[in-house]
């Protein structure tokens, strides 16, 4: 076909591959396309021409705008040309080229002449084209030729003119929206894929009419459809339907289940995975609804194509986060798929039975998976690294076997990514499983004697200075960090002179030694080294005798540091050396900082529960700073919870105001956050007017004004109250907002001098129970629930009447105690009739409130419950019966 | 979570056929996902390298990379793949691979390898046109995709009235080759 420039192959191999378009140039090919301005066409040489110029194009090559448009200019004269083969390469070539709107025009009547041609291809193409490089403007000349393309009675046609109503009603929905009854016609047309456009086309003009779209679906599940993709279409129509519809029924049953249930056994795979796949997507699906799914799916996994084991596995995948009980009958497939060819099939049933598996099949996977690792990708790896993590938090009794595969894969070749997902992963198991400790601290040393990734060993030694200290022999670590000292990089060693000062710090009987090995540290050939080593040997107290360390020493140098680095650079880049030193105290600390990771560990005394809370502090810390300011409210003790900010007026209203409850020992606070959305006015005195007549045991003490609340920048107003002491004491507020409103001139700024007063009202406000429990998790609720004992334990039964399922009376009791749910079992296993539930938290007054929820099916809806309650003082452990029986 | 209405409809984002060093042959893209050229070749690569190393000469298989899922096919030097977004059904691009490689079968008659394809490369484009519109499945039924290509195709197409005399004796001459050389 091309001439090859033979030139240029001189410099290749002999075993230069044959291509018709070997040594193509653009500039070439462009002098060629002259060939469609002859008078004698030469059809085949056209359509060859044609082919290269989309070659380039293919390759990734760019025409600038000059040849774009000679070359647009020159294909249009092919349209001369009767040639059906140059014709198709000609709507290819106009599509690719996409003219501008300027140069449309040119081809518009050769278009439109093919519209109305005999040929059904012509009319089919030309539509296509059309569409694809039409405005606006011309679309309503054409309008009346694509109406009755939809209905013509060549499928080709209709298809044409359908999809491109898809494409076109993005940018013009007005006129597609005029076609719907000529789509209409369509979804009953006998072509199969004719009606599949049309289905598609009809529901995206109707798609904000959800009457019209249930009216569609609720036909349609009725009729025929004739094409699988139709079917699916329709069946994601259907789910869509059943989203929005919500399960309102009383009986139970889902509208449209037994149509999604019906796909199930149609003849194509694809309509049966696209059923099941719905079905276990249904929102609050039950085991009832999920079990047929299941089933053909699992028939799926043993299937001998790949894509449909892929799609299976990766569904049951999905299933079992939210009803790993529903998945178990797959177990036996799903390890035979452990060893598929295709590694993102035995990856993902690898993380679905490590999600699924019980306490007792941990051991075999852990065999299973070991052959497994040693040749799939780093990427699958670390999603089985993560899967496994998950696995231990959930059994901690198997910690043992789980470390040991974790730390023989940190010794195994692996990038950065991957070690980094083990380590973390290894940190987290010591963080929640006390037991795990000193087993994970040591392999975690025995990485860093040969580690390559500096970022890695730096944070393995920060963390061995934090948890190390604690253990019962903290003088076996020192040798895996000093070795650190001699053999690595600066940073690595200077982050082991840190570690070092810590266990010097921290163990006293250590200390004499530790000092001697920072004395070797002062002769580092890095500053940083030999100055850190001075720093902790100066403020150690080098004397060498064994002394506990000033706390404030401690505090100063393994404290938290809680100003943000940006403000202390940009205060210290201000800061003019003169008389006076820096004072560190005068950078501001308002920056939302970053939670310093090391601020868990050593900044909370260590708890009974075992681990440190959760949520990052960083919030309520930001809270609890700014309300410490305000004098009137800083014998109000320490901040035990602040609630998430609860918005008090409707969306783009002209003032919005949220409020955030702030709970003390014996006070409660709302902070009103308001914004002033109207350019026009400044507020000033801007207070909250509280009615407390329905929160009787709620007595206001103090409120705190907002000066002045120009445009569009929030301010805060306080309103405190004085309450019980201990007591989770409940009540409604109603607000009314009232201020002095002020005339500005949004264009000088200026404000008039006289205000008028107005009022607002707002919403009303509640204080529940759930305000004064801190949510707290304990990793292992056995241990945690023994070493509470029974002392103060409080134990009652409460019906609670029909519910929807067990799964909402859990889900209702929860969130009334507004406790943190432990080891996952906020999650009801489907078809269960009964289930326990445990919860774990903090009450107001720092009391440790661990409860354990047992819930039974008692007739066919009615629930029962069983309350146990156990905290450090009997008075809790009835306040929380208290809240249950209120409630 | 649910993707919003629109995009419920099955969607293809890409139909890619490399050659057996991951370099193209014929591609077709039908998202703004990958913006320049260059996003596409990268693309292109990683999905060659991916799955260079399996067999996928029997079953059609599958992989997801990058928050796609990505199906494909080889045989002789030709990788055939088609890519969707992870809510996809895996089974109806499938059926959109299935039906580009079975067409591209039909219309090399068989003979499917890189050297065939490229001097078809008007056949193996026209073949992508009609299989997606704008991301869209317009058909998938392999004989009536190659019938409506190959209905184009040039050999089978001009008219002998179309052609030029010159041609007309070209022709005759070839014809005339050939059945000395039988």
């Amino acid at each position: 076909m091309a001439q090859p420039f033979m030139k240029k192959d001189d410099d290749r191999d002999d075993e230069v591959e044959y291509s018709p378009f070997l040594g193509i140039e653009k500039g070439a090919v462009l002098q060629e396309a002259r060939v469609f301005n002859d008078p004698q066409l030469d059809a085949r040489r056209c359509s060859q021409v044609i082919t290269k110029l989309l070659y380039l194009l293919n390759q990734g090559e760019t025409f600038t705008k000059v040849e774009a448009t000679e070359v647009f200019f020159a294909v249009t004269k092919l349209f001369q040309s009767k040639d059906m083969g140059l014709r198709r390469m000609v709507y290819l070539m106009i599509k690719e080229i996409s003219p501008s709107a300027d140069e449309v025009i040119i081809v518009t009547s050769s278009l439109m002449k093919d519209m109305n041609s005999k040929i059904d291809m012509y009319r089919a193409n030309a539509i296509r084209v059309l569409c694809r490089i039409t405005d606006g403007t011309l679309l309503a000349q054409i309008e009346r030729y694509l109406k009755q393309a939809i209905v013509d009675k060549n499928p080709v046609v209709a298809s044409a003119a359908l999809i491109s109503g898809i494409h076109l009603l993005h940018t013009n929905p007005e006129i597609v929206k005029r076609w719907s009854n000529e789509v209409q016609e369509a979804v009953q047309s006998r072509a199969a894929l004719v009606q599949f456009h049309a289905l598609a086309l009809l529901h995206q003009i109707r798609q904000n009419d959800r009457l019209a779209v249930s009216k569609l679906v609720t036909s349609l599940t009725r009729g025929t459809v004739r094409s699988p993709i139709a079917q699916c279409l329709l069946i994601r129509y259907t789910s869509q339907v059943i989203r929005e519809s919500g399960n309102n029924t009383q009986t139970g049953d889902r509208p449209f289940y037994d149509f999604l249930e019906s796909c199930l056994r149609h003849k194509s795979e694809m309509v049966i995975f696209e059923s099941a796949r719905a079905i276990t997507e249904l929102n609050g699906v039950t085991s009832r609804e999920l079990a047929p799914a299941i089933t053909v799916l699992q028939l799926f996994l043993s299937s001998s194509k790949p894509v449909l084991r892929f799609a299976a596995v990766r569904t049951l995948n999905k299933v079992a986060m939210t009803h790993p009980m529903s998945v178990t009958n797959c177990n036996i497939d799903m390890e035979s798929l452990i060893s598929d060819q295709n590694r993102s099939i035995a990856t993902l049933a690898i993380t679905t039975l490590l999600k699924t598996g019980n306490e007792s099949s941990v051991d075999r996977l852990m065999k299973q998976i070991t052959n497994f690792m040693s040749d799939i990708a780093d990427e699958f790896k670390i999603v089985v690294v993560e899967a496994i993590r998950s696995l231990c938090l959930k059994f901690p009794l198997k910690y043992r076997s789980l470390m040991n595969f974790l730390s023989n894969i940190l010794r195994e070749e692996g990038g950065f990514d991957y070690k980094k997902a083990i380590v973390d992963s290894i940190v987290i198991l010591i963080r929640d499983i006390p037991d795990a400790k000193e087993t994970g601290l040591l392999h975690l040393c025995e990485f860093i004697e040969d580690c390559e990734f500096t970022y890695l060993s730096t944070q393995i030694l920060h963390f061995l200075g934090i948890e190390g200290p604690k253990t019962s022999d903290p003088s076996k670590y020192i040798r895996f960090i000093y070795n650190r000292v001699h053999l690595e990089n600066a940073t690595v060693r200077a982050s082991a002179v840190s570690t070092l000062a810590r266990f010097g710090a921290a163990v006293d009987e250590i200390k004499p030694r530790i000092f001697v090995l920072l004395r070797r540290c002062l002769f580092d050939s890095d500053d940083e080294v030999r100055d850190r080593a001075t720093l902790y040997l100066n403020t150690l107290g080098d004397d060498g005798s064994v002394v506990e360390t000033d706390k404030d020493v401690n505090d100063f140098l393994f404290g938290p540091f809680d100003i943000p680095l940006v403000n202390l650079e940009s205060s210290l880049k201000n800061y003019e050396p003169s008389e006076e030193a820096f004072n560190i105290n005068s950078v501001p600390k308002e920056v939302k900082s970053q939670p310093l990771a090391e601020k868990k560990a050593p900044g909370k005394k260590p708890t009974g529960l075992g681990a440190p809370p959760s949520a990052p502090p960083s919030t309520t810390d930001a809270y609890e700073r700014m309300l410490s300011s305000i004098p009137e409210f800083a014998n109000f003790g320490k901040l035990f919870k602040s609630s998430p900010p609860v918005e008090l007026t409707e969306a783009e209203t002209e003032y919005a105001v949220n409020v955030v409850k702030h709970i003390f020992d014996r006070h409660v606070v709302f902070q009103y956050n308001c914004t002033n959305t109207i350019p026009e006015q400044l507020l000033e005195d801007v207070i909250v007017i509280v009615d407390s007549s329905d929160a009787e045991e709620f007595s206001e003490v103090f409120s705190k004004p907002l000066r002045s609340l120009p445009y569009d920048s929030p301010g805060q107003t306080f309103v405190a109250f004085e309450k019980p002491e201990g007591v989770p004491t409940v009540g409604k507020f109603s607000n009314t907002l009232k201020f002095f409103v002020k005339e500005v001139d949004p264009t000088t700024g200026e404000t008039e001098d006289d205000g008028v007063e107005d009022e607002y009202q707002l919403e009303d406000l509640e204080v529940v129970s759930a305000d004064y429990v801190l949510k707290l998790g304990v990793s292992n609720f056995r241990n945690a629930w023994e070493s509470m004992g029974p002392d103060c334990e409080r134990v009652d039964e409460y019906g609670l009447g029909p519910r929807e399922s067990l799964a909402e009376a859990v889900n209702t009791v929860t969130n009334l105690l507004g406790l943190q749910p432990c080891e996952g079992t906020e999650v009801v296993p489907p078809n269960s009739r009964s289930h326990t539930c445990l919860l774990s938290g903090v009450f107001i007054g720092n009391v440790k409130v661990l409860v354990r929820l047992s819930f039974g099916l008692d007739g066919p809806k009615d629930v029962a419950m069983k309350l146990t309650v156990r905290s450090e003082d009997e008075t809790v452990s009835d306040a929380i019966h208290e809240i249950v029986a209120s409630g | 979570m649910s993707p919003p209405p629109n995009e419920l409809c099955p969607s293809v984002k890409n139909i890619l056929l490399l050659d057996s060093d991951g370099k193209r042959v014929a591609v077709k893209y039908f998202s703004d996902d990958w913006p320049t050229n260059s996003a596409q070749e990268a693309f292109e690569k990683l999905v060659f390298t991916k799955t260079q190393k399996t067999n996928a000469r029997t079953e059609a298989e599958i992989t997801m990379l990058e928050n796609y899922i990505v199906v494909y096919k080889f045989v002789q030097d030709l990788h055939f793949f088609v890519t969707g977004g992870d809510e996809e059904n895996e089974l109806i691009l499938a059926t959109v691979l299935q039906a580009f490689f079975d067409s591209v079968g039909l219309l090399l008659r068989g003979n499917v390898d890189k050297k065939e394809a490229l001097e078809n490369l008007d056949l193996i484009l026209l073949c992508i046109d009609e299989i997606i519109d704008g991301g869209i499945i317009l058909e998938t039924d392999p004989n009536v995709i190659a019938g409506k290509v190959a209905s184009n195709s040039i050999d089978s197409g001009a008219p002998l009235s179309e052609q030029t005399l010159t041609q007309a004796l070209a022709t005759a001459r070839e014809h005339f080759a050939r059945s000395l050389l039988k």
